[in-house]
């Protein structure tokens, strides 16, 4: 049995991500009273993109196009690693909260590598932002994960999220709101979201991850594309394993009622994005660092 | 058996340039015995290292006419931990050495340097066989004495000679405090040999025998803020002297560390708390200096010392978890400890072994002439970024499993411990995560600036790949950050050796305790996922034009320099560190609308030497000049010194 949930665990990895930029996408369209690209348009894009042809700078050697590669292979090994509504991980083993976080880092090296390939100041600037921020992000995701250890007395992933939650939201609730907010804005500054970066603007306007990848094309592209959204769908299932603790439901009833959840988290991100402005690029530290005092006090409400 | 097999190792290394000082300068001035005579030690230093670590341990006790001392040397798995890296990276450097420092081009520097590099190997491995205070001692200043004479090979610059005082300095003030460590052993115990003073660390000396071990081991280690000597030294050595200075030689202050605390059964708290706090500030402020560096060999010391922290969390957690009698945490904070000793020997050599073929291919060290290598250098690069990955502990490479090991010791400490041990693992962790990610950001950025993009200065243009003398030991120490990567398991066994008998009994296994398996598992998957996803998108794009101008935001005509350089990649972390890191710069005040050429200039000074040490040294100098008085250069007057002291103590007595 525990199979067949591995294999929907798979199928949902490969599968779902596209559709919650999608959902994104709706929701900012609905906000700003247009009707907005179909509920599948990212899956669209990205069969276009694989089709089409590619062209390389001069200046680039494989580092450039490993980079969306390695990005996206990281990515999905990642989202193998955390758990699904109640369902254990098809990855589990005691640390490996370390090894999702340094996959992540990987994909990041090779991304930022890949941009500073092309010697274009822009994609430099882009890079240096991503590093930078990271190193404020990742406190922050420690901190929330020292939480969910110590309340769940487990060191994978999957007890962490899984069974344990329901528990711990009744003994320690304010600590995994404290780390839920925290992930959160870990989630919109990882994924480069509002008010973090602007993903629908391109060339100057944006700061972060476009402007890292303005010269990959074609299926380099998709294969960023693709992977930014397994990117943001790990994150939203930690959010979810947090904020919605799937421990007591029925099994084959988790399923559905983790990809709904996922789909509502989808929903709030796009709310986010269309009440909020992005942030002044010199603000963002400050953001990023009232999130890592937001698991910090988590951790401190633990003490005892 | 690996006591004779790593005293033949010693003997070998010291003579091994002992030949070529009586050979000619002229011609090969005996580099190839040289060579030859240390990879054979290399070989059989590992051989006996490796022989003790899989159950074989073993001692060698002979009197020695000298007073207090005795010939007491032995392997056990503690001793094998480290003689196999001191063994392995010396052999490499030595075999680099021949392509990097080849006599023909340096007749009146090769020849001492292959002697002294030589000693120091054979000091090194003394040093940590060594089971008595004076044999320790003689291994201690034969390194010590060593690496200056080697960090100052080039000593026609200034700037190398400076760098060599304070070396100097440094190494004489921690040999003064480690007199005073085994001075009060002795005082404890009375006697001069490691068997014999367990009994000191239950009496109540052993607070002060830690503080100083700290302050003395902590100099050679160069735990923050006890590091100012090392960035200068091993920025100015020769880069395989380099290597061996940031892979092994800073290590035996580890050593003496881990020996001292072995011998205590029950420490106090405090020792691993202090640890713990020691090893979190190196880390971070190790990694943020070397952000700031604009010197390739420079960066790479300062992330030295961010090692070294990450070493003596593992400590501290070990110590940590043998005060509170829980031997999973001794089990999992050493065995993180001890393989990051590996692993940091392996990829830092790595690392400076690459800086070095950059340096001799291109004569510049600045990152921010340099770019574009990779297409001239495209096996240093690789080396490069395999060490460059490694060291931020990536998978599916060596640094994460360590890291891993240390990490799972603190939340281990953490999900039990009481409030200050719960609070000291929290801060701890998340500056381990927080410099794992700044280690990140400042290694994209010196293998981007060095190999990527646009070649920004003429230097490049010149660069050739480096013959097979010195790739060779590049790709041997490559492999290597693989192997233990994803072999992890294979090695669990012999690091659960060193850790029983650190605490001289049972610990858990590493197997058990840790998940090398999966790590080794999951690292295997990942490189056959990037090998399937990349053999699809290189056929896909094969054929694809290549030879168009980066794109630029439709900008047409980008030159090399505008090219983001290292310095502006780092500069929003600088700004977010500059609380510690004081950062120089130099930028011109723009007042009028056509303001003339400018230049700018930032430069990151190491805080502590010149805020901290400098100053002090300066105001003894002072104080001291009075004493001069005294120091007339005349042997009638220094005679008359030695028989007033006589009659002195005499008459006290």
């Amino acid at each position: 049995m525990s199979i067949v949930h591995a294999v929907i665990h798979v199928v949902l990895v490969v599968l779902l991500p596209p559709l919650l930029l999608g959902v994104v996408n709706k929701t900012k369209a609905a906000f700003a009273g247009r009707v907005g690209p179909p509920w599948l348009q990212a899956y669209y894009d990205l069969a276009k993109l694989l089709r089409k042809g590619s062209v390389f700078s001069r200046t680039t050697t494989w580092v450039f196009r490993a980079g969306p590669v390695v990005a996206l292979v990281t990515a999905l090994f990642a989202a193998l690693i955390v758990p699904l509504g109640a369902h254990p991980a098809p990855i589990a083993f005691a640390g490996d909260f370390v090894l999702f976080a340094y996959l992540l880092g990987l994909g990041r090296f090779f991304t930022v590598a890949a941009a500073l390939d092309t010697g274009s100041a822009f994609e430099g600037m882009g890079g240096a932002r991503e590093a930078t921020f990271s190193c404020l992000a990742e406190p922050a995701l420690f901190f929330g994960l020292l939480v969910l250890a110590r309340a769940s007395g487990s060191l994978s992933l999957t007890e962490m999220l899984g069974v344990s939650v329901g528990a711990t939201w009744a003994i320690a609730g304010a600590a995994l709101v404290a780390v839920a907010t925290s992930f959160f804005v870990v989630l919109l500054a990882e994924n480069s979201r509002i008010p973090f970066d602007d993903p629908n603007t391109h060339l100057e306007l944006t700061m972060v991850h476009e402007v890292m990848v303005l010269d990959h094309g074609g299926p380099l592209l998709g294969l960023i594309l693709y992977g930014a959204a397994v990117k943001l769908f790990v994150f939203a299932a930690l959010v979810v394993g947090i904020a919605a603790p799937l421990g007591g439901v029925d099994p084959w009833l988790a399923w559905p009622a983790f990809v709904a959840s996922l789909l509502g988290l989808a929903v709030a991100i796009g709310v986010v994005e269309s009440v909020m402005a992005r942030l002044r690029l010199v603000q963002v530290p400050a953001l990023l660092l009232a999130a890592c005092l937001m698991s910090a006090f988590g951790v401190l409400l633990l003490v005892r | 058996m690996s006591t004779w097999l790593v005293v033949a190792a010693i003997a070998l290394a010291a003579v091994s340039g002992l030949p070529g000082l009586v050979r000619s300068p002229r011609g090969g001035g005996g580099e190839r015995l040289a060579a030859a005579l240390l990879v054979l030690a290399g070989a059989v230093g590992v051989a006996g290292g490796l022989w003790s670590l899989t159950g074989h341990p073993s001692a060698l006790d002979a009197p020695w006419a000298v007073p207090g001392g005795r010939l007491n040397l032995g392997v056990d798995a503690l001793s094998a931990v480290f003689v196999i890296p001191i063994a392995l990276v010396s052999a490499l450097g030595a075999i680099y050495g021949l392509e990097y420092w080849p006599q023909r081009a340096h007749p009146d520097s090769g020849r001492t340097l292959r002697a002294f590099y030589g000693i120091l190997t054979a000091g090194l491995l003394l040093l940590v066989v060594a089971r008595n205070a004076i044999l320790f001692f003689l291994g201690w200043e034969m390194m010590a004495l060593a690496a200056f004479l080697l960090i100052t090979t080039e000593d026609r610059k200034a700037s190398v000679r400076e760098v060599g005082y304070i070396y100097i300095l440094a190494t004489r003030v921690g040999t003064l405090c480690l007199f005073a460590t085994f001075s009060l052993l002795f005082a404890a115990t009375g006697s001069l040999d490691l068997d014999d003073w367990v009994p000191a660390f239950a009496g109540p000396l052993r607070d002060a025998i830690f503080v100083t071990g700290l302050v003395g081991f902590g100099l050679k280690a160069g735990v923050m803020p006890l590091h100012v000597w090392l960035p200068g030294a091993h920025a100015s050595a020769p880069s395989h002297v380099s290597a061996q200075m940031s892979g092994v030689l800073i290590k035996v202050g580890i050593y003496g560390l881990v020996r001292i605390t072995a011998l205590c059964a029950a420490p106090p708290v405090w020792w691993g708390v202090a640890l713990i706090a020691a090893g979190a500030v190196s880390g971070v402020l190790g990694v943020g200096f070397a952000i700031g560096q604009h010197d390739l060999k420079r960066l790479l010391a300062y992330h030295s010392v961010e090692n070294i922290g990450i070493i003596c969390i593992g400590l501290g957690v070990a110590v940590l978890g043998r005060a509170l009698g829980r031997t999973d945490l001794v089990a999992l904070g050493l065995a993180g400890a001890l393989l990051h000793v590996w692993n940091h020997g392996l990829f830092k050599s790595l690392l400076f072994l690459s800086a070095g073929s950059v340096l001799h291919a291109t004569g510049t060290r600045e990152l921010d002439r340099l770019g574009g290598l990779w297409r001239r250098m495209p096996r240093t690069g690789l080396a490069f970024l395999v060490g460059a990955v490694a060291i931020c502990g990536l998978p599916p490479l060596n640094g994460l499993v360590s890291e891993l090991l240390v990490y799972l010791g603190l939340f281990r400490a953490a999900i039990g411990g009481g409030g200050l041990i719960w609070l000291v693992a929290m801060l701890a962790a998340a500056a381990l995560a927080m410099l794992g990610a700044l280690a990140l950001a400042c290694f994209v950025k010196a293998f981007g600036a060095i190999f990527l993009g646009a070649p920004r200065t003429s230097d490049v243009d010149r660069a050739r790949e480096v013959g097979p003398a010195m790739w060779a030991p590049m790709a041997a120490l490559a492999g290597l950050c693989l192997f233990v990567g994803v072999g992890a398991p294979v090695i669990a066994p012999l690091l659960d050796r060193a850790v029983a008998a650190w605490l001289g009994g049972a610990a858990p296994e590493l197997g058990g305790a840790a998940p090398l398996t999966a790590v080794a598992i999951t690292g295997g998957a990942l490189l056959a996922a990037l090998a399937v996803v990349g053999g699809w998108l290189a056929r896909r794009t094969r054929g694809a034009p290549a030879g168009l101008a980066t794109w630029d935001c439709g900008y047409a005509a980008p030159s090399p320099r505008m090219q983001y350089t290292s310095s502006s990649f780092a500069e929003m972390l600088v700004r977010m560190l500059s609380w510690a890191l004081r950062p120089d710069r130099h930028a011109p005040a723009l007042r009028e609308p056509f303001p003339s050429a400018a230049t700018f200039a930032s430069h990151v000074p190491d805080t502590v030497l010149d805020r901290g040490v400098r100053p002090v040294f300066t105001l003894i100098e002072r104080v001291g000049g009075r004493l001069r008085r005294l120091q007339r250069g005349s042997i009638h007057l220094y005679l008359l010194y030695i028989v007033a002291t006589l009659l002195v103590l005499l008459l006290w007595r």
